[in-house]
């Protein structure tokens, strides 16, 4: 909503000056959204007279005039706009004046003629974009007043961006009322008296559709001027509500939007056939909107037509066939009621949005109707002449919004807002408001204005109390809430803990979109059906991902590209996945890296990242929260990682996440580097690990027995592990994996490892007879279970 | 020294402290100890001598010969200590670092700005009794529109832009709808909030289509304006951490509040004297908020007669813009070493 402010001060006239109204606006809801002068900075330029045109000796195009602006003689001006002639009234740059922009005007020689002066068009003072030649005045504008003055130019604009309940204030009405209740003054209404009928012709109508449209006024206008020009004040007043002029007719109705809030339309009688019927849309009807468009019905749409054909989209937009035009002479005049639940979405569906829409969706007013009608009939007829009618009223009384009465009681308001009004206060704030109130047992019941559709319940009115009272003189209060502290488990997966792991070990962290490409995400996991927007911003961003690897090796290679060599990037969130159970969004944590092992540096030698340097990394993350000892890693193929330098990763058996070196044709699609390492773990199953328990501490002394052992080469490590800790039962306190050997030193199909075995036993110092026992126990095992010999 | 012939003692505990004194280093100095006062030593065979003196002497004889090995011992024991001292000393001058050299091993990583902010909103609200509880992303449009009186065509629903899947699924545009779902899960009381990440199918300088919102509420048999005040009023004084911040609440419109406010705080960056930042009004919209909307509580069948709560919601990139000076949100989602460094 944008309007004048010196409109708005005809109405209302608190003593605020700009900055203020505008404050006090912002602070009980109306947010004001830009002020903005009505006409840019320019002085010198008053009203003259043409009082003759005469041609440029030298120039074809240049005109020659005398304009009185009010001196002694008038003043000689070179102009060269085409339309400029004797008679006119008209902006009139005088030597010294200063236009917008800093444009200041000398005396000058055009072609050799002298020139005292610039005849302005409007788009040289800033009132207009553009402009086809000069500006020309009213007849009646007084020859040698400043211009500024004259036009009351020293105006704001203000822009108020209206919250979709305060749709009552989308009228300068609207926000006077506003503006006297927070300021306690008194609202100047212009008068508005009925215009009585000259003729008696008019035009039937029929609610068709009476839960849609349960009022309908119109009015027969005959015999009007369509060429008559809109009054300069009323131009003014809509330009600095941001409309632009149209033309007489389309300009009053315009003008009574913006001042009542009434949406009107206005029809030439000649081109529709018959009565008024108000009805919604017939399967396969169309229309051909104002805007040029044609547009096909749908039956839930309710049009304005008449006995053959919809004319109109009611409340949305007039057709193109009954529009008022340049040879109309009879004008019928709309002013309706339309319910909001009726017009509701239609004209976002149709693609729409028009001043009318916006209002009628918001909700106007029902009451509002015959005096927009009185005020339009009597601004046309002030301007274009012509005979009325009677105003024509068709109403389904059974269908109009009825007021509501809301009960409001006393100890609610407290409750609610935590501040204790005074009877007198809440009487006097509902009361500015136009609230009527009848005192009950425990407060009043309220009846709130029709413009104000957004009050239906009690807590509406407690807000608007809170509103004028003022939020800002509301306590500040602590109350002690009853609603017990519920801390998170303590083997709950702690989000923050597993970050902080990956953050201490180098990682960095990313948040990446949840959608991407469909080629990415199929390159990562060519198995996945993915998710698809309906409406992607772009193809880049069109299904939501299925893992957290397609937004990070993206991210990775964008930080390569950018001269990076050290990239680890880990994020947490949900994938989306679904399958014949539905869909399923999972939290999931995983990380992509490239580069070297440790950041360069003196005195290190340098390597790049591997599976292991990854895999000590999930150890961490799976060790801070309590379950590393809990999981199994099994290699297995996954599409997106070597299927050599891969692994799945399980807890207890059950799927816990990957861990692998990328493929090498993922690489080769991505443009990555083969070294690549990517893990992910779904975080569900990272929660709920047993908790520490107490185990007391052996007194005795622990033994260390190195073993060096030479296994087949495809043994994994895991089962010589698990071979050792069976046979060394419990005295087995740790086992380390000191050496790893592959080489010529021993056959080419084995390995040689070395293991450290540490004994203790809880009882007892071992002896080397116990000792001795247990590693022939250990080795027996190694021996029967994976081939194992002591290395030579 | 020759067997059988003792040099006189005088002679000797001269020549023991001159071989001390000449002693410049522990090896020489052992040495010393050894040729007087060894096993074989020129002092232990004094000792051993004795038995060759008449009876009378050998007390005297003896007792002049233990001092003097004792004078000998203490002077080897000062001249040890001093030489080590020295040798120490030496050590020390010689073995030195260049300290200015960086330290060896990996370094740490960087959080994203976006989660460290989110972690401090959590570690506010945690410490005020508020629980984090999540939702999830892909929602339909019940939570997300229609129990937070948002019904279909209500012009609020134009305020989101909202992605949408065939099936009439949605991304969640705020994360409101977690209020729904705890509401319905649960019974009364509560104190929740709820961080995550919100889509808006938007996306130009100042929009990303995706962004993270934490939205908290209160659910109580006594729940005021006042409350919600002051529960605001100690999250931006400590997020800001500026005990004197000033906040303005202005009325304003949300479907699933009433009364309802927008929440501004005075401009951290000029203080309110007006920037930049502020567009020159000294003030930033930082939060909406309000009391939960009685048609909220029809909808997850809570009395709204007994029971009332306050709800807020806020934008967990602008909060993070504002706290470390970011100016472009693109930034947080391009993931660049170089800007998430920044938040170590």
């Amino acid at each position: 909503m944008r309007f004048s402010e010196a409109w708005l001060r005809e109405w209302v006239n608190p003593p605020l000056d700009t900055q203020a109204l505008v404050d006090q606006l912002s602070l009980s809801g109306l947010e004001v959204d830009a002020v903005e002068p009505a006409a840019p900075a320019f002085r010198g330029v008053v009203v003259g007279h043409v009082q003759s045109v005469e041609p440029h000796p030298d120039a074809q195009k240049l005109r020659v005039c005398q304009v009185d602006v009010g001196e002694d003689s008038p003043l000689g001006i070179v102009c060269g706009a085409a339309n400029v002639a004797a008679g006119q009234r008209v902006p009139v740059a005088t030597v010294g004046a200063v236009l917008p922009g800093g444009f200041k005007i000398k005396r000058a020689k055009l072609r050799g003629v002298q020139s005292l002066g610039m005849v302005c068009s409007a788009a040289e003072l800033g009132l207009a974009e553009s402009a086809d030649g000069i500006m020309v005045l009213p007849a009646d504008a007084p020859v040698g007043e400043d211009l500024r003055a004259w036009m009351a130019l020293d105006d704001a604009c203000i822009e108020l961006d209206l919250t979709p309940d305060r749709a009552d204030c989308l009228s300068v009405v609207g926000v006077a009322r506003e503006v006297g209740v927070l300021n306690r003054a008194d609202l100047h209404e212009p008068s508005i008296e009925p215009v009585v009928a000259a003729i008696d012709d008019s035009v039937d109508v029929r609610l068709g559709a009476p839960q849609a449209c349960p009022r309908y006024l119109c009015r027969l206008v005959r015999g009007v001027d369509p060429s008559a020009p809109t009054p300069l004040w009323m131009q003014e007043r809509l330009r600095r509500g941001g409309v632009r002029p149209l033309g007489v007719v389309v300009d009053v109705t315009n003008y009574v939007l913006l001042e009542l809030g009434q949406p009107m339309h206005a029809f030439d009688r000649a081109k529709l056939d018959g009565g008024i019927d108000v009805r919604l849309a017939e399967q396969g009807e169309t229309l051909d909107l104002l805007n040029g468009d044609r547009v096909t019905l749908r039956p839930d749409t309710l049009v304005i037509a008449d006995a053959q054909r919809p004319v109109a989209l009611a409340g949305i937009m007039g057709g193109a066939d009954s529009a008022v035009g340049d040879d109309t002479r009879d004008v019928l005049l709309e002013s309706a009621f339309f319910a909001p639940a009726a017009i509701s979405g239609d004209a976002r569906s149709y693609g729409l949005r028009t001043d009318s829409s916006h209002r009628f969706e918001r909700g106007v007013a029902p009451e509002r109707c015959r005096l927009a009608m009185e005020r339009a009939t009597a601004l046309l007829l002030s301007i274009a002449g012509g005979r009325p009618g009677p105003v024509v009223e068709a109403e389904s009384g059974a269908h109009l919004p009825a007021a509501p009465r809301i009960d409001l009681r006393r100890g609610r308001i407290p409750k609610v807002l935590g501040l204790t009004l005074d009877d007198a206060d809440v009487e006097d704030i509902l009361g500015r408001l136009g609230i009527a109130l009848a005192p009950t047992d425990q407060g009043w019941v309220a009846t709130p204005p029709s413009p104000r559709f957004d009050i239906q319940l009690e807590e509406d009115l407690i807000a608007e109390l809170g509103r004028v009272y003022g939020y800002d003189r509301i306590p500040v209060t602590h109350a002690r809430s009853a609603a017990a502290t519920r801390a998170p488990l303590e083997m709950a997966y702690e989000p923050r803990r597993v970050r902080r792991v990956l953050l201490d070990r180098g990682w960095s962290e990313a948040v990446t979109y949840s959608f991407v490409s469909r080629g990415l995400q199929g390159a990562v996991d060519p198995d996945v059906e993915p998710l698809a927007l309906a409406n992607p911003l772009s193809a880049e961003l069109s299904v939501m991902r299925a893992g957290l690897w397609p937004g990070l090796l993206q991210a990775v290679r964008q930080n390569l590209a950018r001269q990076q060599s050290r990239v680890w990037l880990f994020e947490s969130g949900l994938r989306f996945r679904a399958d014949e159970d539905g869909l399923h969004q999972e939290p999931m944590l995983a990380g992509v890296a490239v580069g070297p092992a440790q950041p360069e540096q003196w005195g290190a030698e340098g390597r790049d990242l591997d599976f292991f340097d990854l895999k000590a990394d999930v150890e961490a993350v799976l060790a801070s929260v309590g379950c590393a000892d809990a999981v199994d890693y099994v290699r297995d193929a996954h599409p997106a990682l070597h299927p050599g330098k891969s692994a799945r990763i399980l807890r207890d058996g059950r799927p816990l996440g990957w861990l692998g070196s990328i493929h090498p044709s993922l690489a080769a699609t991505l443009d990555l580097p083969g070294g690549v390492q990517l893990f992910e773990l779904e975080v569900s199953a990272l929660g709920g690990a047993p908790r520490p328990a107490f185990e007391s501490l052996s007194k005795f002394p622990s033994i260390r027995r190195d073993l060096a052992l030479v296994v087949d080469e495809d043994i994994a490590f895991d089962t010589v592990r698990r071979s050792v800790a069976a046979a060394a039962g419990d005295l087995l306190r740790d086992l380390v994996l000191f050496d790893l050997y592959v080489g010529e030193k021993v056959d080419s199909s084995r390995k040689s490892l070395a293991l450290g075995l540490i004994l203790q036993a809880t009882s007892q110092t071992l002896t080397d007879d116990d000792v001795a026992a247990v590693v022939e126990r250990v080795l027996a095992a190694l021996k029967a279970d994976v081939g194992a010999e002591l290395r030579a | 020294m020759s067997q059988g012939s003792t040099p006189p003692l005088d002679a000797l505990r001269e020549a023991a402290l001159a071989a001390v004194g000449a002693a410049d280093d522990l090896t020489a100095l052992d040495r010393v100890r050894v040729d007087y006062l060894g096993k074989s030593g020129a002092l232990t065979a004094q000792l051993k001598a004795l038995g060759a003196l008449p009876k009378e002497e050998r007390p005297a004889a003896g007792q002049a010969i233990n001092r003097v090995k004792a004078e000998v011992q203490q002077v080897i024991e000062t001249r040890r200590a001093g030489l080590e001292e020295a040798a120490l000393a030496q050590r020390l001058t010689a073995e030195r670092l260049d300290v200015t050299l960086p330290g060896r091993g990996r370094d740490i990583g960087a959080q994203h700005p976006v989660v460290r902010t989110l972690e401090r909103i959590e570690q506010l609200f945690a410490n005020a009794g508020f629980q984090v509880e999540e939702g999830p992303e892909v929602e339909d449009d019940y939570h997300n529109f229609e129990a937070l009186n948002i019904p279909a065509h209500h012009p609020a629903r134009a305020m989101h832009d909202t992605f949408y899947f065939p099936d009439g699924r949605l991304l969640r545009t705020h994360t409101s709808p977690v209020q729904i779902r705890v509401m319905e899960q649960r019974e009364p009381p509560f104190r929740v909030i709820a961080p995550g990440r919100v889509y808006r199918c938007d996306s130009d300088l100042t929009h990303t289509p995706m962004f993270h919102q934490v939205e908290g509420f209160l659910v109580d048999e006594q729940a005021t304006f006042a409350d919600l005040k002051g529960v605001l009023y100690d999250f931006l004084r400590n997020f800001f951490e500026d005990d004197s911040l000033s906040l303005r609440f202005r009325p304003s419109y949300f479907p699933f509040t009433e009364p309802s406010a927008e929440v501004d705080v005075q401009c951290v960056k000029c203080g309110g004297s007006g920037c930049r930042v502020c567009k020159q009004t000294g003030w930033l919209e930082i939060l909406g908020c309000g009391m939960i909307h009685p048609a909220v509580f029809r909808h997850v069948d809570i009395d709204s007669e007994r029971w009332l709560g306050y709800a807020f919601g806020m934008g967990v990139e602008r909060l993070a813009m504002l706290r470390y000076g970011i100016d472009d949100i693109r930034l947080y989602f391009e993931n660049d070493l170089r800007f998430l460094r920044q938040f170590g």
